[in-house]
């Protein structure tokens, strides 16, 4: 009964969805505000709904009906219940549950949190924001239902694959998806704007916390995606190139060019229409990866079907929304007014050539991961695309970003000092060659990770420079009031800082794998081996029972210079119901490096083949991702930026907007 | 500066940055593509010695042998020819006798096919989509049975 609750509760959300459509947009036609004013409850309680339909699917879940098709395809009653829970959307169905109830969150959200909106772009922009909740729900309803039913139902399920039975799948895909979706309601937004045709600086105040809220959450699921494929695929890699993380990186890199380009139309009123392409990039490259990932084009772990007929409808989507929007764009775009121009050297200049280097990498990264799907189409060849293509065009791309970025903070909007600012850098680089001294003296070769630990180094100093430079005005000689003046600086600059110093950290524990010791040895109980600055021995091996699987666990401690630091335990699963094993490594993490052990079966004669790694700094790499978003968090809560400044902003400047925007809501 | 100079200082940035990436680009995809064949294939295109390529197909029940330290070797098969694969290292989780496999990597003079990575690369069915096709292109699978023709291409011929 409940599942049909559920069920019936999305066939209602769907057709909230369509009211949602049509009526604001015609009420922003007719001037009717009664009819503007109903896309807020009417997004809220389609929200409501499809919570309503995804509570129902994760009950089914829970008490594992598996009366249901989806249930018995990807679950088992012995299954621990986080991974009944996060097995929701485990699975192709369920996954798409997800991107549908986190894109009505993202439309009550828009709807709700935007009263300082003028009503009728707000209107437009729901009503987009409809569009694709109506094309979503019917995929799922048409294509994918998650709700239909076996007869008879049998007694046991097929379990969910072994390689998702991880933690990892909590907290990845939510993530992930409130990033790829939350650029949805950029999009939505340019769209608006493109219909109404007028878009103006305060347009970047409205989607600014939007953007950067879903960037934010992109970035944490990419870097978690990243540490879960390094911990659980056994092979110590973090990055593989492969279309489904290029999938994720494609809009990443759209939005971070999307985030500065904001910042230029929003201080400056230029690059107004480059920002409105960006909105619609950004999620034509969170589509182009969902298309990727769940049409089954590719083969991955994240493919968890493939039917023909899906792909087609997901294609229709993208080439709906995608080619919509570009026409709608080629048709508006030279009519909206230019911005102002600005010398080449200024900020809104380095911000030009960040967004120029980061759409540039952006292409090479799409390129090299659709150029094998459309040789295939073309004439059946198949190739692969891999590492060596990336770090040739990818690498190029962005490392002039790495050296600009300190510089173009030091810029001053409008016209600039180059000289002046690359004196102020001196003391960073300073640090980056002193960096690049002492790595070399440390580990030496390959040349590459010493220079490139040497820009992270320079980075990371050279992001602070700008906020330290507004502390101490008069340098460290003269440190009054700085704290004063530390609390006072707003908390966007820290935010910048902080964003591009994490990129420097990530970059940090990049370089630093060129220093990794990889070794395959068969080991025998008793006998150390050498890992780095570290000897690495068996203790004992054991085997035990798990709810759904037998582990056989290698317990190893970890010594350096004869005295124990650490133990761990790398471990082989193996699970009955889908007869798979899967290879838990064992990691300690020691000064920010790590210890990584993965174990294969045992040996006739007892010896036991294992990859042992010393991976220093590879911490590094996931935590800048955490202090990148931590900066962009800082950003978001900006009192400037937030949605109720740009209310004021508008009361001020025209008393007559405000009052419309009071009236509609 | 002028108005005009300013733009076209946008515009030569632009054009600079972008004839930077589709130099790279077109530059790496001449020398970084790795083209991917199955046994059949490999014969047919009489690929050479030294040349990079993913080898996907079956791995032939009973070709799978030890050999001291951690090197194996085993034949790939898709029912019509078969390819010989040294291999050093760990293997992954799914490798087995009678499912699919690729191995990157290249031939040797000798003809053996020196792999220096095989691929456990999956989907639900336990088979690498290419491995598939290439056997459905061989006629060795037809359609989506959910056990694939691994009995077959695995018999001794």
């Amino acid at each position: 009964m409940i599942v049909e609750i559920g069920h019936y509760a999305l066939v209602l959300a769907l057709a909230l969805a369509l009211m949602q459509t049509i009526l604001p947009f015609w009420g922003a036609r007719a001037h009717d505000a009664q009819l503007m004013g109903l896309a807020r409850p009417l997004a809220t309680t389609q929200f409501l709904f499809v919570a309503l339909s995804y509570a129902a699917l994760t009950y089914a879940h829970v008490v594992s009906d598996f009366s249901l098709a989806n249930v018995v395809e990807n679950s088992h009653s012995a299954k621990p219940m986080i991974y009944k829970i996060s097995g929701v959307w485990g699975n192709h169905e369920g996954s798409m549950m997800l991107w549908a109830l986190i894109l009505t969150l993202c439309g009550a959200a828009m709807a709700y949190f935007s009263r300082a909106i003028p009503a009728r772009l707000l209107a437009d922009a729901v009503s987009v924001q409809g569009l694709l909740s109506v094309s979503f729900l019917l995929f799922i309803l048409l294509t994918s239902n998650p709700f239909a039913r076996l007869s008879p139902a049998p007694l046991e399920g097929a379990d969910l694959n072994p390689i998702l039975q991880d933690p990892g799948l909590a907290i990845h895909p939510p993530l992930l998806y409130l990033g790829y979706v939350g650029f949805s309601i950029t999009f939505s937004f340019a769209a608006a704007a493109l219909i109404g045709g007028r878009i103006d600086a305060a347009f970047a105040r409205y989607i600014r916390p939007w953007t950067l809220a879903a960037w934010c959450f992109l970035t944490l699921g990419i870097a978690m995606g990243s540490y879960w494929a390094y911990y659980t695929l056994g092979w110590g890699g973090f990055w593989f190139w492969d279309p489904v993380e290029n999938a994720s990186l494609l809009p990443w890199l759209a939005g971070t060019a999307l985030l500065h380009s904001a910042a230029v139309m929003e201080k400056r009123e230029a690059l107004k229409i480059w920002t409105i392409f960006l909105a619609i990039l950004a999620f034509s490259m969170s589509l182009l990866g969902t298309f990727l990932v769940r049409s089954g084009v590719l083969t991955s772990v994240h493919a968890f079907a493939s039917d023909p007929q899906r792909g087609m409808f997901i294609l229709g989507i993208l080439v709906l929304f995608i080619g919509g929007s570009l026409f709608l764009f080629m048709l508006r775009a030279p009519a909206l007014s230019q911005g102002g121009l600005f010398a080449p050297v200024s900020r809104e200049g380095a911000l030009v050539v960040n967004n120029l280097l980061l759409t540039a990498a952006c292409a090479a990264v799409f390129v090299g991961t659709l150029y094998p799907l459309a040789l295939e189409a073309w004439n059946g060849g198949k190739i692969s695309v891999g590492a060596p293509f990336f770090n040739l065009t990818f690498g190029p791309l962005f490392a002039p970003l790495i050296i600009l970025m300190p510089l173009g903070q030091l810029l001053a909007w409008k016209r600039g000092d180059l000289l002046g600012a690359a004196q102020r850098l001196f003391f960073a680089a300073g640090c980056g060659a002193g960096g690049m001294l002492v790595f070399a003296a440390l580990h030496g070769a390959p040349v590459v990770s010493v220079i490139g630990a040497g820009a992270a180094v320079y980075l990371i100093v050279g992001s602070f420079v700008e906020v330290f430079g507004r502390i101490f005005p008069a340098g460290l000689r003269a440190p009054q009031h700085a704290l004063a003046r530390a609390r006072g600086l707003p908390l966007s600059s820290w935010g910048s800082a902080f964003a591009h110093a994490g990129l420097g950290v990530t970059l940090l524990g990049l370089a630093a794998s060129g220093w990794g010791v990889e070794k395959i040895v068969s080991m025998k109980a008793g006998e150390a081996y050498d890992v780095g600055p570290y000897q690495l021995q068996v203790v004992e091996m054991t085997s035990q029972q798990g709810p759904n699987y037998k582990e056989a666990t290698a317990h190893m401690t970890i010594k350096r210079n004869g005295s124990i630091i650490a133990n761990i335990e790398p471990s082989k699963r193996f699970f009955f119901t889908r007869r798979m094993a899967t290879s838990q490594a064992g990691i300690e993490t020691l000064n920010f490096g790590q210890i990584y052990v993965s174990i294969a079966e045992q040996n006739a004669d007892g010896s036991l083949d294992a990859r042992l790694y010393w991976k220093p700094l590879v911490a590094l790499i996931w935590l800048g991702a955490l202090v990148m978003a931590f900066g962009g968090g800082l950003s978001l809560s900006d009192r400037r930026l937030r949605v109720g400044f740009a209310r004021r902003a508008v009361k001020a400047s025209s008393g007559k907007a405000s009052a419309a925007t009071s009236n509609a809501s | 500066m002028t108005r005009k100079q300013k733009r076209l200082a946008l515009i030569g940035s632009a054009i600079g940055v972008l004839g930077l990436a589709v130099g790279l680009v077109l530059f790496a995809l001449r020398d970084n593509v790795v083209f991917f064949y199955g046994p059949t294939e490999m014969a047919e295109k009489q690929v050479g010695p030294g040349v990079r390529l993913r080898l996907g197909g079956l791995v032939k029940t009973g070709t799978f042998v030890h050999l001291d330290g951690k090197s194996i070797t085993f034949a790939v098969t898709d029912g019509n020819h078969d390819v010989n694969v040294a291999y050093t290292g760990l293997l992954p989780d799914l490798f087995k006798e009678g499912q699919g496999v690729v191995a990157e990597g290249a031939l040797d003079r000798g003809g053996i096919f020196r792999a220096d990575s095989i691929l456990a690369k999956h989907d639900e069915r336990y088979m690498p989509r290419e491995v598939a096709d290439a056997l459905k292109k061989q006629g060795q699978w037809q359609g989506d049975q959910p056990n694939p023709a691994a009995a077959t291409a695995g018999a001794p011929k």
